[in-house]
């Protein structure tokens, strides 16, 4: 089994773009992603593409030929979809397809465009990642389906709003450098307090915004990588998938994320690694709640510890484990399907040094992506390592 | 088949009648795992031998929201308060007809069926005991 490395990356300024169409957001960042790598653009032998609502933002299914013809590649593409976690899990069938020799190199991204739509038009889009009939029609939205999560994460194991603005102020000062963030400014604790509610306990500035972006990677096998000299320092050494029952009403916690335990458990034991070898790791902070249930699934935190990582300090720069240094989806932007894989274009210029925020972590060798879709039914963790040359 | 023709989801549709006319159900499996129409299998363990079983009168507050952004089919409800309520070998999801501060987790409700406030479409309902 040959082993996967990252080539190059490729991500478009994160915002609001209503103009911009999905195939030109795409085109962006890949083009940019086949630069970096130094790759032929006919050596491609697949376009992996994540895009959660195109159907809806516009009016455009069966993206994955577009996403090919935008980078100029003459190769099969195929479109993936598992909500948030859209491009994660593209990635995912990437990496094992390089890893079983189908192909030496694959780009594999994600594009969405959302700020077209009115503020109730994605709030209905991305509803749709929930339970049609027996969530939706209840009036559950996004937002809301995390709130309930956060409601029963403070009455199983505690917790406050302030513990929770902790997570969206570290994730907004990790941003102010990153010049592919939709919101590069600070904010503090008392305006994250007092900004007005979404759903109860959850305010806007729990929240992630609405965005519109794209994000790509080249991933090459490491035979690839060595026979053209390439300089592609991070390699993928862990993947894993997890799943869930779809509506929160019929799991019997929503306190907790298991679908994202099981995937990190497959990952590390995929990559040969343990939860105390991570040194930073970019996590699927849609909700700042998520955020919590997320490090606690990667198991830096025992349940109901998580809570308090922002908040004392533990994930901040500085602290002993980065969490989200590129600003998270909090402030970076979320993108829906493409996400995933701009986690991973993160990572991989936090650990290879060329990232604003690479001297927080100097010495770091394992980084850790977490992507999830709808509210964790679905999950792809993947683990990063820097190769020592 | 027209355009402004509802269409039944089958199963569902079916569920919230029985529900509205008094006579909720869940769908129990041989080995006692309880889920929500339309199922051919248990989704916990594969089994295949389904009863609907009454859904008991009660339940309690497992979790709840109020939505102050709502979708564009909840735009006059909102704000409003969105519940998952366990009854035991099911849970369901609705609004609770009451006060946000007056709905705790542990709140005892009972389900029913009402309308929406925008488009006077079904859904499930909870009023406190």
């Amino acid at each position: 089994m040959t082993k996967v490395r990252v080539a190059g990356v490729g991500v478009t300024a994160f915002g609001s773009h209503p103009e911009r169409t999905s195939r030109d957001l795409f085109a962006d960042a890949g083009l940019t992603a086949v630069e970096d790598a130094g790759v032929a653009r006919e050596d491609v032998e697949g376009v992996y593409y994540g895009n959660f609502m195109g159907e809806l933002s516009e009016h455009q299914g069966h993206q994955g030929p577009l996403a090919a013809e935008a980078l100029g590649v003459q190769a099969p593409a195929t479109r993936y979809e598992s909500a948030c976690a859209s491009s994660g899990v593209a990635l995912r069938q990437a990496v094992r397809d390089v890893r079983n020799g189908e192909a030496d190199v694959l780009v594999v991204g994600g594009a969405e465009r959302m700020t077209n739509l009115s503020t109730a038009g994605s709030t209905e889009a991305l509803a749709i990642a929930a339970d049609e009939l027996y969530e939706v029609r209840a009036g559950v939205t996004f937002p809301g389906a995390y709130a309930m999560m956060a409601r029963a994460y403070f009455e199983r194991f505690g917790g406050t709003r302030e513990d929770l603005a902790h997570v969206a102020v570290k994730n907004h000062a990790n941003a102010v450098g990153n010049d592919r963030a939709q919101y590069q400014r600070e904010i503090t604790v008392e305006a994250a307090l007092d900004s007005p509610p979404v759903a109860d306990p959850l305010h806007l500035y729990d929240a992630c915004p609405v965005t519109d972006g794209a994000s790509a990677v080249v991933l090459v096998s490491e035979e690839y990588a060595e026979s053209h000299d390439l300089d592609a320092g991070v390699a993928i050494t862990g993947t894993g998938q997890g799943g869930d029952r779809m509506a929160l009403q019929d799991r019997a916690d929503v306190a907790t994320s298991p679908a994202a335990t099981e995937a990190a458990e497959e990952a590390y034991a995929d990559a040969g690694v343990s939860a105390g070898d991570v040194d930073l790791a970019e996590v699927h902070d849609c909700f700042t709640i998520a955020e919590v249930l997320a490090v606690e699934s990667l198991g830096f935190f025992e349940h109901g510890e998580g809570i308090a990582a922002a908040r004392d300090g533990v994930t901040t720069r500085d602290g002993d484990l980065p969490v989200n240094l590129s600003g998270g989806l909090k402030a970076k932007g979320h993108p829906v399907g493409a996400t995933g894989t701009s986690q991973v274009a993160e990572l991989t210029k936090l650990l290879r040094g060329d990232h604003v925020n690479s001297e927080h972590v100097p010495g770091a060798r394992v980084g850790v992506a977490h992507n999830a879709g709808g509210t964790v039914a679905s999950a792809v963790v993947h683990v990063l390592e820097g190769i020592a040359e | 088949m027209t355009d402004d023709e509802p269409v039944r989801d089958a199963g569902f549709d079916d569920f919230l009648d029985a529900l509205a006319d008094g006579d909720g159900y869940y769908v129990e499996c041989a080995n006692g795992h309880g889920s929500l129409p339309p199922r051919r299998v248990c989704p916990e363990c594969g089994s295949a031998d389904l009863t609907e079983t009454p859904l008991p009168d009660a339940g309690e507050v497992a979790t709840y929201t109020r939505v102050h952004v709502p979708a564009p089919s909840f735009a006059d409800d909102a704000p409003y308060v969105t519940a998952v309520v366990d009854f035991g070998p099911v849970r369901l999801t609705g609004h609770v007809l009451a006060d946000y501060e007056d709905v705790e987790v542990g709140t005892a409700v009972e389900p029913a069926v009402g309308e929406t406030a925008t488009r006077g479409e079904r859904l499930v309902v909870f009023e406190p005991r």
